[in-house]
């Protein structure tokens, strides 16, 4: 899957789920979740459960930190990496 | 505990004012469905609608002195009033009657308007003085009994409850902006605003007195703390003896709200307010106590093993009313009809349930355990503020961090969150010691996330307010010097307490079913000695309302007593979702509703309902922003004139 499939994806599920107010649509990719008062301490958790069941990947506990979390960019990344390492054991 | 309504001034001429009255009290009967009594000469009208507790016979109201030159109209109970009629009688005053009623007449007669700082009580009552032309309200100091007013005309208007206002001509229900943004940030309006236009609500511990000429509203009375630098100013005897005096002063609290022609029962959540009250009233009261509570599905917000407990502890007769998620969403728009105003959270509505089935066991009067999270610093957001302040004083320390682990441990939802993520929630603002809310700015940001549902017409309509800035600027002057607990438990006492608790979830939800609450934990004797207490007593590490454990522990079961502090919640959004969602919420959610009543963007609450519904798990911020929207338009349909008719009735519960 490329990262822009992944961005995608995520910025589907970060729009229909987080951005509720007209003006914060189109969120740039390196802006805070957090700082946007887009995500509080329970809607991260909706975050994970998206991609665990999305991207077919599983979030370890230590990974549920803001800095793979609290960016579109982050989270491409992250995903990306874990899909990759999947992969690789996979093969 | 009643219903009163009433005028100051001249009335338009559309119907005679007796007439007037009528229908005033009629919109609140509920408030006094056993007797009702109007007074009305020129330039006065009194209503009131009884719910008899003391003195059934003579107790009647609107209620005159000997000369008829003062007359009463009276919501509410005056507790020490055994005390003051002895005290006014040996100064010569004869009484007619055995009513708290007369009390307030021959105390004013007496003492004028300052009477009220004699009144141990919960009241809220509006006074003529013919001979000198005075008009009175008046309002407890906690705010338990509410009291609205309204001018229109040069002519003012008071009542128990806005719905009577409603039925004067010309007094229109209209959902205020900035109340709502209020409402999206603190939970409630601030008083003396309220939820709708041109409404007033006399803020507690406040009077108005009025001549044909001059209003004046003014408080006489203020929840008060010491300097943090003065530690002179407070209570440093040791903590034994401030333990046996809080013992004392909530021993005589309960004991003078007992007093009752009718039997009182009491609330029992399982918790550890309600439980100290229930042993206090078993060892005065020779007869079986009767208690009642509420129990849920969810073991999220269940709390019947404990319930259980205190039954077994006190062998109380006790009735439980259980609460389906699903009897929530039912209940909803009779909720929040009483409640008149627009509500974040469901929790008024299982009370609403429990204040029923209290009427339905005959019941009038309940004591509750209310106030003692305040008084004694109970609620988590203390302890979270004190936590915040631990990290905010050495930001690079990682092991402070961990504590905040401790935090909220009864929320599935906060259950596995990483440290980093905790940390950076409950860390955000650390920087804003300084400012005087910085123990409720993490409350106040997730609840403000509801405003991006606003509508374009209501943003515009608010550019520029902002809530925070408007509460910061109506703090006492000294606020800023007294600790930082004083000033979070300022915020939930003055704030929350009269705005929220008390009202949407104690006195409009109780007196739907004509129950009177009373609050022994609220006794002003109580809140004062309290305010004097160090705050290193009321929480001692991370362990809430020490010292009321400390003096009361020993009355209760040692699991109650040591009991962690478990916030009263209900089921929010999935009351409204689902097989059993309520026929109404479609409708109220609908993009035509939503766009006619305008307070809200269609296309953003309607994604907001499609994630509700999908069964997705819901935040905070997506939970307070559902029930927020819903209760708005429910407030909205209601009562706003032109809309009443094109949305059809909700069912009663």
């Amino acid at each position: 899957m490329l990262n822009s499939e992944i961005e995608t994806r995520v910025r589907a599920f970060i729009d229909e789920n987080f951005i509720f107010a007209e003006e914060d649509a189109g969120l740039d990719g390196a802006a805070s979740l957090l700082d946007a008062g887009l995500v509080d301490s329970t809607g991260i958790l909706e975050l994970v459960t998206f991609l665990e069941s999305d991207f077919a990947i599983q979030v370890a506990d230590a990974d549920i930190v803001p800095e793979n979390l609290d960016t579109i960019d982050a989270i491409v990344a992250y995903v990306a990496s874990r899909r990759g390492a999947s992969a690789s054991v996979a093969a | 505990m009643c219903g009163i309504a009433g005028y100051f001034g001249t009335p338009s001429m559309h119907q005679p004012p007796e007439l007037l009255l009528r229908r005033m009290i009629g919109a609140i009967r509920h408030r006094g469905p056993d007797e009702s009594g109007t007074h009305v000469e020129p330039g006065v009208g009194l209503g009131h609608a009884r719910l008899s507790i003391i003195d059934i016979d003579t107790g009647q109201q609107p209620m005159a002195n000997d000369d008829g030159d003062v007359v009463v109209t009276f919501n509410g109970e005056i507790f020490n009033f055994v005390e003051l009629r002895r005290e006014l009688m040996a100064r010569g005053h004869v009484f007619r009657t055995e009513s708290d009623t007369e009390v307030i007449i021959r105390s004013y007669e007496e003492m004028g308007p300052d009477c009220v700082t004699a009144f141990n009580g919960d009241f809220a009552f509006a006074l003529w003085d013919r001979r000198r032309r005075r008009f009175m309200l008046a309002r407890d100091r906690m705010g338990v009994r509410p009291l609205f007013y309204a001018w229109r005309g040069g002519c003012l208007y008071f009542a128990s409850e806005a719905k009577a206002l409603f039925e004067v001509p010309g007094i229109d229900a209209e959902l205020d902006p900035v109340a709502l943004d209020q409402t999206f940030t603190f939970w409630f309006p601030l008083a003396p605003r309220t939820a709708f236009k041109g409404i007033c609500s006399l803020p507690p511990a406040h009077r108005m007195v009025a001549s044909p000429h001059e209003v004046a509203v003014r408080p006489y009375w203020r929840l008060d703390y010491p300097d943090a630098a003065d530690t002179g100013a407070l209570d440093n005897r040791s903590e034994a003896d401030i333990a046996e005096e809080l013992r004392a002063l909530l021993t005589d609290a309960t004991r003078i709200r007992l007093r009752s022609d009718v039997p009182v029962g009491a609330y029992l959540s399982g918790g550890l307010d309600s439980s100290i009250i229930a042993a206090l009233v078993r060892q005065m009261e020779p007869k079986r106590l009767r208690t009642f509570s509420v129990t849920f599905e969810s073991g999220e917000f269940d709390e019947s093993a404990f319930q259980s407990e205190m039954v077994r502890a006190l062998g109380t007769d006790h009735t439980a009313v259980p609460c389906r998620t699903a009897d929530i969403g039912r209940m909803f728009p009779d909720v929040i009809r009483h409640a008149e105003q627009p509500l974040l959270r469901t929790a008024p509505a299982p009370l609403f349930a429990l204040s029923r089935l209290v009427r339905d066991n005959a019941f009038k009067v309940v004591l509750t355990g209310e106030g003692a999270d305040e008084v004694f610093a109970g609620y988590d957001i203390f302890k979270e503020a004190k936590l915040r302040r631990f990290c905010a004083a050495q930001p690079k320390s990682q092991w402070r961090q961990l504590l905040f682990q401790r935090l909220y441990p009864y929320l599935p939802a906060l259950k596995g969150q990483s440290q980093s993520y905790r940390n950076a929630f409950f860390g955000a603002g650390l920087e804003a010691t300084d400012d005087p809310l910085f123990s409720h700015l993490p409350r106040f940001r997730t609840t403000a996330g509801g405003k991006a549902f606003f509508s374009a017409e209501m943003r515009e309509e608010l550019h520029g307010y902002d809530a925070l800035d408007d509460l910061r600027a109506h703090l006492p002057a000294d606020f800023h010097r007294w600790h930082p607990l004083s000033q979070g438990q300022y915020l939930e006492t003055a704030h929350l307490l009269p705005g929220y608790i008390l009202s949407a979830q104690g006195d409009r939800v109780a007196m739907a079913h004509s129950v009177e609450g009373r609050f022994p934990f609220l006794d002003h004797r109580l809140v004062e000695f309290a305010s004097r207490i160090p705050p290193r007593l009321k929480i001692r590490g991370l362990r809430e309302k020490h010292i009321l454990r400390e003096a009361m522990g020993d009355i209760l079961p040692p699991s109650i007593g040591d009991r962690v502090k478990q916030p009263y919640r209900a089921p929010d959004s999935p009351a409204f979702v689902g097989p059993e969602a309520p026929d109404y919420v479609s409708g109220q959610l609908s993009p035509a509703a939503i766009a006619n009543a305008g307070f809200f963007a269609p296309r953003s609450v309607e994604k907001l309902v499609t994630k509700c519904r999908s069964g997705s798990f819901l935040g905070f911020r997506d939970n307070m922003a559902m029930v927020g929207i819903l209760s708005t338009q429910l407030l909205h349909h209601s009562f706003a004139k032109d809309v009443a008719a094109d949305i059809p009735a909700t069912v009663a519960a």
